[in-house]
């Protein structure tokens, strides 16, 4: 396993759970990745009469980087929103931290550990990056209305504690330089990277990144990259990316999870997908 | 008031041998007053002379238990962290030498002068300077171990010679027993003679050369240039500078431990402009680039301000430019005058220096090349008391300064206390002082060519001093200075600076020694035209594609112009006026080795390396078309291409009719 500070809201009967289910396995890179953290079981998501994912399963794992991919329209982002509670699936069964998880609002999914960033930047463009990232403490507070009004005693002591964790995240991400200014006025880069630290901020299990290299140039993506990665390595988050850039898909990713058309065609290592002739087929077109 | 301060303060010069015995006797006195302050997590960190004290014997006995010995050398590679400088003091008290290397430096650079000193030991900043240097190690033959401070990101490499600075910090606590009395020994016993750092030049010609300064250059400097300045305990600075610069070393060790004031370390090298403003200093030092740069973004930012904000600037600042330098030297000026000048301080000044940061400045310098004297008066007119000074590493930082009340554009000062001066019969400024460096590390040859064994140090520049004032003017690096075909006088850098003082020329490249006129290569200021691009709605993909607009290219070919006015006024050198010009593609760049690390111009380099271009300036071609080699960042090659215009430029008849106009 990895480091136990992690998993403080697992009794131990669900990780016991957990890890009967797999002994985990070892990267290309001699890291060691846990047991499953959440299984997805035969899952189909319908919007009336429209299948957008079809009897899905797989696993992340602890500690792993897990990515998705598929053409546009594959069902990537709705497996995403799955994930996050945003969606809840017609059939089928999400297994998180060894229990099975009812259907829930994504508030409460949040609460549980998962974090998220979007495809079309959501951060609130007024507000300062510190106060923007601030807001991915939230679910760590819980200071009463007054305390907050007054700014006194529990509030006070709260954002004191919460602002520590979000200086940490600020230099870890190396955005010190723009902690005070309005995200409105920062380029696009910065602002993907923002969302990054507020997602991180949120000290989550599972990090879920909705396409984080979508229209970067060749330094942001590499920049990102490299975040990415050390965000998994530094605080041992698992990362769940979907993601379209090929090239970053199988550089950072330990497993990939391949979609068409909401069906799965595949599911392994980078090199064992790119392999797979039902990939390359969907990646370049087939003569039906 | 600081008189008071520094005369406790000489009395003790005696037992005070070196750094380590400074930072003693300031743990005794200054006890809890701040002595580092670094803003970390968003928050000013601050330790006290007897905290930096604790942790550096700590560091200091870690660096015994790894087996440094008396005069190992140490490099230290990274930002201006406490960390680094607590680092560079451990291993003087250990009786080792530190060696600060520019951070910026690419492996190889860094690979010579590791290999020249034999480095046992590094201390890195970073996993960015742990790999640099994991990629030359197979090629250095003395090097054992190498100690990082920032544990990011360097878990998983193998630490069989590779240490935390905390771990090793925490071992020295540990074998406190053990080793403390050895390290007492070792600290005692350093003398006054003994070295106190090594720093490389950055060498506008040839190799980087290890400049070996004793304690007693950087005490006896350090002490007779915060008399000089009445520097007291209680000044504040912020070290930006790199920490391989020979002034950052005076600056930061030197003054700091000499007369006990604080030295302040930025978060990051992009939050310099605010923790600027956030510590205030009262005693600041930046090169003139980071003057023009600051000039320029005000310049921008006014252009953008409401009508009655850019009415007010404008107004305050002529009134400033007239009175405001001599209401700093104390002159007689007029009460209504005085009066006007208090408003515009409230309405204009004040609020502009807070923004700037330079609210308490009491002492400014800028040295190291030449300040256009707009950018100086600017500053000056603001109530900021901006200096020059003149100095090299080789003379542990000071040669001459400018006293309070003596501030001119033009002049360098008057030589530095206990500096003497003597001009050469070619010239040349000679120099003498106790800062004089002991010797170059392991090159014997050029020590002697330098420094002649009465310990006058030539230092390759001309100039002369001005009568009446005694202040030393300088002219240009005396190898430089040329003749022309027809044996007119060639100051290349004369010219190039006039050219710089434009906010729209970044860097300028005459040639001319040996031609029979001169020609220059213009690089533009991205930051300048970009601006005057934007508001003229001219669409630009690429710093390339600018520099070769047609617009621009006439801008600058009007101040080429206005420059040849200035120079042809100028008897001696009207020669040097440009006939032909041309704006590069590419910015002169230390990573393509055109500049050195503290961005002089290369002009040896740049003229081999653009010979084409060169010869196409002399030939009379419009245009040339040429390809360039690019190193990026990363160490990567890649190739631009380009066709250059070439533009002339109209001259103006000399005074004397010797030279002909175009």
């Amino acid at each position: 396993m990895m480091d136990g500070t992690e998993q403080t809201h697992w009794t131990n009967d669900e990780r016991q759970a957990a890890v009967k289910d797999s002994e985990g396995y070892v990267t290309a890179d001699g890291r060691q990745i846990g047991g499953v953290l959440m299984e997805l079981r035969n899952i189909t998501l319908r919007f009336g009469g429209v299948v957008a994912i079809k009897d899905i399963s797989f696993d992340i794992r602890e500690g792993e980087i897990r990515a998705i991919i598929g053409p546009n329209g594959a069902g990537k982002s709705s497996m995403l929103n799955i994930i996050s509670g945003f969606y809840t699936p017609s059939e089928g069964e999400l297994w998180y931290k060894g229990a099975k998880r009812p259907p829930m609002k994504p508030y409460e999914v949040a609460r549980m550990g998962v974090a998220r960033t979007f495809q079309n930047i959501a951060l609130f463009e007024g507000m300062s990056v510190l106060d923007n990232v601030m807001t991915g403490r939230l679910t760590h507070m819980n200071a009463g209305i007054a305390s907050q009004a007054l700014w006194w005693g529990k509030a006070r002591d709260e954002e004191i504690a919460n602002r520590e964790v979000v200086e940490k995240v600020i230099d870890f991400l190396e955005i010190q330089s723009i902690r005070k200014t309005p995200v409105g006025r920062l380029p696009y880069g910065l602002k993907k990277r923002v969302e990054l630290a507020r997602a991180l901020a949120a000290e989550p299990s599972i990090l879920l990144l909705d396409e984080p290299m979508a229209g970067m140039n060749v330094e942001e993506k590499e920049d990102m990259s490299r975040f990415i990665l050390d965000v998994n390595d530094e605080f041992g988050t698992t990362i769940c990316l979907i993601e379209h850039d090929m090239g970053v898909v199988m550089d950072l990713s330990d497993r990939v999870v391949v979609m068409d058309y909401g069906k799965k065609i595949g599911d392994g290592p980078p090199d064992e997908v790119r392999a797979n002739q039902d990939v390359i087929d969907a990646y370049l077109g087939v003569a039906h | 008031m600081g008189g008071d301060n520094l005369a406790y303060m000489s009395e003790g010069a005696e037992g005070l041998r070196s750094i380590p015995a400074l930072l003693q006797r300031n743990a005794t006195r200054f006890g809890t007053r701040p002595a580092y302050r670094e803003k970390e997590f968003g928050i000013w960190q601050s330790w006290s002379w007897s905290e930096a004290e604790t942790e550096i014997e700590a560091f200091a006995l870690g660096l015994l238990n790894l087996g440094v010995e008396k005069g190992d050398h140490v490099a230290v590679i990274g930002r201006n962290r406490p960390t680094l400088y607590w680092s560079m003091v451990a291993a003087q008290m250990c009786g080792a030498v530190p060696v600060p290397l520019y951070q910026d430096a690419a492996a190889e650079e860094m690979e010579y002068a590791l290999q020249h000193c034999g480095a046992r030991f590094v201390i890195a900043a970073d996993q960015e300077q742990v790999d640099k240097v994991i990629d030359i190690q197979d090629d250095l033959h003395q090097f054992e171990h190498m100690i990082y401070v920032d544990p990011r990101g360097m878990r998983k490499y193998d630490h069989r010679r590779l240490h935390e600075y905390s771990h090793i910090q925490n071992q020295g606590r540990a074998a406190y027993d053990e080793f403390i009395g050895e390290l007492t020994a070792r600290r005692e016993s350093l003398g006054y003679d003994d070295t106190c750092v090594m720093l490389y030049t950055s060498g506008t010609t040839g190799k980087p050369k290890g400049v070996v300064l004793s304690n007693r250059n950087i005490i006896e400097t350090a002490k007779n240039s915060a008399e000089f300045d009445k520097l007291g305990p209680g000044e504040e600075v912020l070290a930006y500078l790199p920490m391989a610069w020979v002034g950052d070393f005076i600056f930061s060790i030197g003054q700091a431990y000499w007369t006990g004031f604080c030295v302040n370390c930025p978060e990051s090298a992009e939050t310099m402009m605010t923790d600027l403003r956030e510590i205030a200093p009262s005693y600041y030092f930046a090169p003139p680039r980071v003057f023009e740069t600051q000039l320029t973004q005000i310049m921008i930012r006014m252009e953008d301000a409401g009508a009655l904000k850019r009415k007010m600037f404008h107004h305050f600042m002529a009134h400033a430019r007239e009175v405001g330098p001599k209401i700093l030297d104390g002159k007689p000026v007029g009460l209504l005058d005085r009066l006007k000048y208090a408003l515009g301080s409230g309405l204009v000044y004040g609020p502009l220096k807070n923004t700037l940061g330079f609210s308490n400045v009491r002492v400014g310098y800028t040295a190291g090349e030449a300040i256009g004297p707009e950018i100086f008066d600017f500053y000056r007119a603001l109530g900021i008391n901006l200096k020059q000074l003149y100095g090299q590493t080789e003379a542990s930082v000071f040669i001459t300064q400018q006293p309070d009340n003596e501030v001119r554009p033009d002049t360098v000062g008057v030589p530095s206390p206990g500096v003497e001066i003597r001009i050469a019969e070619n010239g040349e400024v000679f120099y003498r002082s106790p800062g004089v460096f002991v010797e170059y590390y392991k090159n014997a040859d050029s020590t002697a060519d330098t420094k002649d064994p009465e310990g006058w140090v030539a230092t390759g520049d001309a100039g002369f001093f001005e009568e009446g004032t005694g202040h030393l003017r300088i002219i240009d690096r005396a190898k430089d200075v040329g003749k022309m075909a027809d044996g007119a006088l060639f100051a290349p850098k004369y010219v190039e600076n006039k050219l710089k003082f434009f906010p729209n020329i970044l860097e300028a490249v005459v040639f001319g020694a040996g031609k029979d006129r001169c020609t220059a290569f213009i690089n533009i200021d991205l930051t300048a035209v970009g601006n005057w691009a934007e508001r003229n709605n001219i669409a630009y993909a690429s710093y390339q594609e600018l520099a070769g607009h047609p617009q621009v290219l006439e801008t600058i070919r009007g101040h080429v112009e206005e420059v040849n006015a200035s120079v042809a006024e100028d008897e001696m050198l009207s020669g040097c006026q440009i006939h032909r010009f041309l704006v590069l593609h590419k910015e002169l760049d230390a990573d393509d080795g055109e500049l050195t690390r503290t961005r002089k111009v290369r002009r040896k380099i740049i003229a081999e390396k653009f010979h084409d271009l060169v010869a196409a300036l002399y030939d009379g071609s419009d245009s040339i078309y040429t390809e360039t080699e690019v190193t990026y960042e990363d160490g990567r090659k890649g190739k631009i291409r380009a066709t250059l215009a070439i533009m002339d430029a109209k001259t103006v008849p000399a005074a004397p009719p010797a030279m002909a106009a175009e």
